[in-house]
């Protein structure tokens, strides 16, 4: 399983303390990236790098810090979309502001194309950003913003026109020229904003939600159109967002950050497939954590109990060495519900409840099931087999599930409470 | 109400009779109120523009005597007018310049940066503002004369000043109305920074703009019509100010004080002529800060 090996790489690499293991393996790659982060840290409040931020945080005292980027180790290759995903506060945007240089790291390196540029003002860095706001200069035509950068390195007027009118053309805006910015709808502007940054062929794109404050629709919209654009001028984009859906759709590989640190990193299959912590687990799509004590191996499986002594049966390639409590996961379309008495193969893993609720969604069928062992486990079932009202589970039937076990992931149990927790905090 | 009942009834028969009648008594009477309030502002120029046309006998330009252009012909034929009217317009220019230039320095401070006591600063500000001109008028009379008789509380570090530096005069009405014209400099230009988003300065060097080419290209040009109305404000200031000049300036006249000077013996239409033309400049003048202002971009976006 090569993708498997990947994520155990970037896994290592992460969580070494300046062994820096990532790199000797494929020395071939280092002129494949982009960005590296190493030890990456910012730290605000405190007078670290000599300048006191007062009260940014509400009821924070002057001399109070706080980390908001802890020893970020990263490598971003080359054309590829990168997004770095977590909830709000995870300190997304500090470790984008950190590379387009309006923030200075309080410690660690910035190397962009293999150059240290860690103290170098953003305007000496070969790096552009599309702002969450899009700040666009209200003053200027679209045409004047969108030149702007090029008018800075003193490109000549011709090549100017050209650029920007290739690069409105690029943003499906071509045509609006002599327009202000108050005069462009919400997506306009956006693209207005991608022009601007993108005409001057940047090492590195930096992305800050940039589809945060359009409608569902357009956003959709904009996420196939920024993948298409980034696809057809083949630069690297660094990609910040909360949605992990919208990380989903656009992204080669995905950092999925948490309190100041990137927890998993890896392509979105493997994150979801895979997801090596709890977050991770909770934070992209609906999980269902079971709690269980490891009781050995048998045949290339590790098996597990439940909470009723239940066995769960692990892969043993998939189990990462936990050894005391763990969760098993399993993600709710991957498990099959069938008549509490019918036969199943065996091989599966198997467990008995109760419907205690169905919600019919159109394409899928949502149960929650109450498991006979305690807790709950949600379950989507395609409506293919059973579809009409009659065919449906319904409440207060028995069941069993079973699934593959090749299906479940396990992480380490961080002593939640509750045996199956579906946690969905996107 | 009759009237307003059947004027209304074809469009608007839903709307209760009461407020209909409210709605055409409001009608009628809130242009009326509104010429009253628009005359009484005014009136007073008004007059003074007519009577610098009025063909006056004798020394006093009180009563109408007829139409004529005689005081524009001649608008500085009196003795002492046109050397106060010129101490007056370069006090007024200068002085814009520098609290214009000093007082947009001091809002940018304010309002970029975050430094030890600029809290106190953003109340001290305030403080010529506040202050009844006359107290301003005689300190600052109290003060000037104790540095030039190098006497008394001349204050630490300007005893290096010769002693007829600041004698009364040019160089102290200057110091004193860029002194009282800062604080509403500040207070305009503040009033624009308070608005301006620091992404777009973030923005421009991101695409390659260094401070000082940021600053001429994104910060002033957003900020223009906040500075223009700040210098249109501080020479209107300067220009009429009486009360402090009256103290500091020696024996110098500067228009205000000549007007105050000569209407013992005397009320010339000149002064109703010099009076009009900086009214027209000021209309002007305003009309054209409304017109940049009215275009002036908002800043989100
Ligand atoms: N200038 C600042 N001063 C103090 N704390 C800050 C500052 N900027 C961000 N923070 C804090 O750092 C954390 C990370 O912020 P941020 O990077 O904006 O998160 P995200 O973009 O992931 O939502 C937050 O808790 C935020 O309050
Ligand atoms: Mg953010």
């Amino acid at each position: 399983m090569p993708i498997l090996a990947a994520t155990g790489r970037d896994r290592i690499a992460r969580s070494e303390g300046g062994s820096g293991s990532g790199e000797e393996e494929n020395p071939a790659r280092v002129t494949d990236v982009a960005v590296r982060l190493v030890q990456l840290t910012k730290r605000f409040g405190g007078d670290t790098t000599g300048k006191r931020v007062a009260t940014y945080v509400d009821g924070a005292k002057a001399d109070d810090t706080f980390l908001a980027v802890d020893h970020i180790d990263l490598e971003v290759r080359d054309g590829e979309f990168f997004s770095l995903l977590g909830p709000s506060g995870c300190g997304k945007t500090t470790t984008l502001r950190m590379i387009g240089g309006f923030e200075q790291p309080t410690s660690g390196l910035i190397e962009l194309k293999g150059e240290d540029v860690s103290w170098l003002p953003a305007y000496q860095r070969n790096v552009n950003t599309v702002f969450q706001n899009y700040a666009l200069f209200p003053h200027l035509t679209v045409f004047e913003n969108v030149a702007f950068g090029l008018r800075r390195r003193k490109v000549a007027d011709a090549d100017i026109k050209q650029r920007v009118g290739d690069m409105l053309e690029l943003v499906e805006l071509p045509g609006y020229e002599r327009r202000k910015p108050g005069q462009l709808s919400g997506g306009q502007a956006q693209r207005v904003a991608l022009a601007r940054a993108l005409v001057n062929k940047p090492a590195v794109l930096l992305l800050d939600e940039p589809l945060g404050a359009l409608d569902l629709k357009l956003r959709k919209q904009m996420q196939v159109e920024l993948k298409r654009i980034q696809q057809e001028v083949r630069i690297t984009f660094i990609y910040v967002t909360h949605d992990q859906e919208e990380a989903m759709t656009m992204s080669d590989r995905i950092a999925v950050m948490n309190k100041g640190k990137y927890e998993q990193l890896g392509d979105p299959e493997v994150l979801y497939e895979r997801p090596q912590t709890r977050f991770v687990a909770g934070f992209l799509g609906v999980s269902n954590l079971l709690r269980a004590t490891p009781d050995g191996p048998v045949d290339g499986y590790a098996v597990y109990r439940l909470a009723d002594a239940t066995a769960v049966r692990v892969p043993q390639q998939l189990v990462q060495g936990e050894s005391g409590p763990v969760a098993i996961g399993v993600r709710p379309e991957k498990i099959r519900l069938s008549e509490a008495k019918a036969d199943v193969a065996p091989g599966l893993n198997r467990l008995a409840g109760v419907i205690s609720d169905a919600s019919y969604l159109g394409v899928s069928t949502q149960y929650i099931v109450s498991l006979a062992g305690g807790g709950s486990v949600t379950v989507y079932e395609q409506n293919v087999e059973r579809a009409t009202k009659s065919e449906l589970w319904t409440a207060g039937e028995s069941v069993q599930l079973t699934w593959v076990p090749e299906h479940s992931f396990v992480v380490a149990d961080e002593g939640s409470a509750s045996n199956a927790a579906q946690e969905d905090l996107s | 109400m009759t009237t307003a009942t059947t004027t209304y009834a074809g469009t608007r028969t839903r709307t209760p009779v009461g407020r209909r009648l409210g709605r055409g008594i409001g009608r009628r009477l809130l242009p009326g109120f509104t010429a009253l309030a628009i005359g009484y502002l005014l009136i007073p120029i008004v007059v003074m523009i007519l009577f610098s046309f009025n063909d006056y006998q004798g020394k006093f330009n009180f009563i109408w005597n007829g139409f004529t252009l005689k005081a524009w012909e001649a608008p500085l034929a009196w003795p002492g007018l046109p050397d106060a009217l010129k101490l007056s317009l370069t006090i007024a220019a200068l002085s814009t310049l520098f609290a214009t230039l000093l007082g947009t320095m001091i809002g940018l401070a304010l309002t970029r940066y975050q430094f030890r006591g600029r809290g106190l600063i953003n109340g001290l500000i305030f403080l010529p503002m506040a202050s009844p001109e006359i107290v301003l008028g005689a300190s600052l009379l109290t003060l000037f004369i104790n540095i030039s008789l190098g006497a008394g509380i001349t204050p630490p570090g300007l005893g290096f000043l010769p002693k007829t530096a600041l004698s009364l005069g040019f160089t102290t009405i200057l110091i004193a109305h860029i002194m009282f014209n800062i604080s509403y400099v500040v207070v305009t230009v503040k009033a624009r920074l308070s608005g301006f988003d620091r992404r777009l300065e973030e923005a421009a060097m991101d695409l390659g703009a260094n401070e000082w080419t940021t600053f001429w290209k994104v910060t002033f040009p957003l900020i223009f019509p906040g500075i223009l109305a700040a210098a249109l404000l501080a020479f209107s200031l300067s220009i009429d100010d009486f009360v402090i000049t009256n103290f500091v300036s020696g024996t110098s006249l500067t228009f205000p004080m000549w007007v105050y000077s000569v209407i013992r013996n005397a009320l010339p239409a000149q002064i109703n002529v010099i009076g009009s033309a900086i009214f027209l400049v000021a209309v002007g003048g305003v009309a054209l800060a409304t017109l940049i202002q009215g275009r002036a971009p908002r800043f989100s976006r």
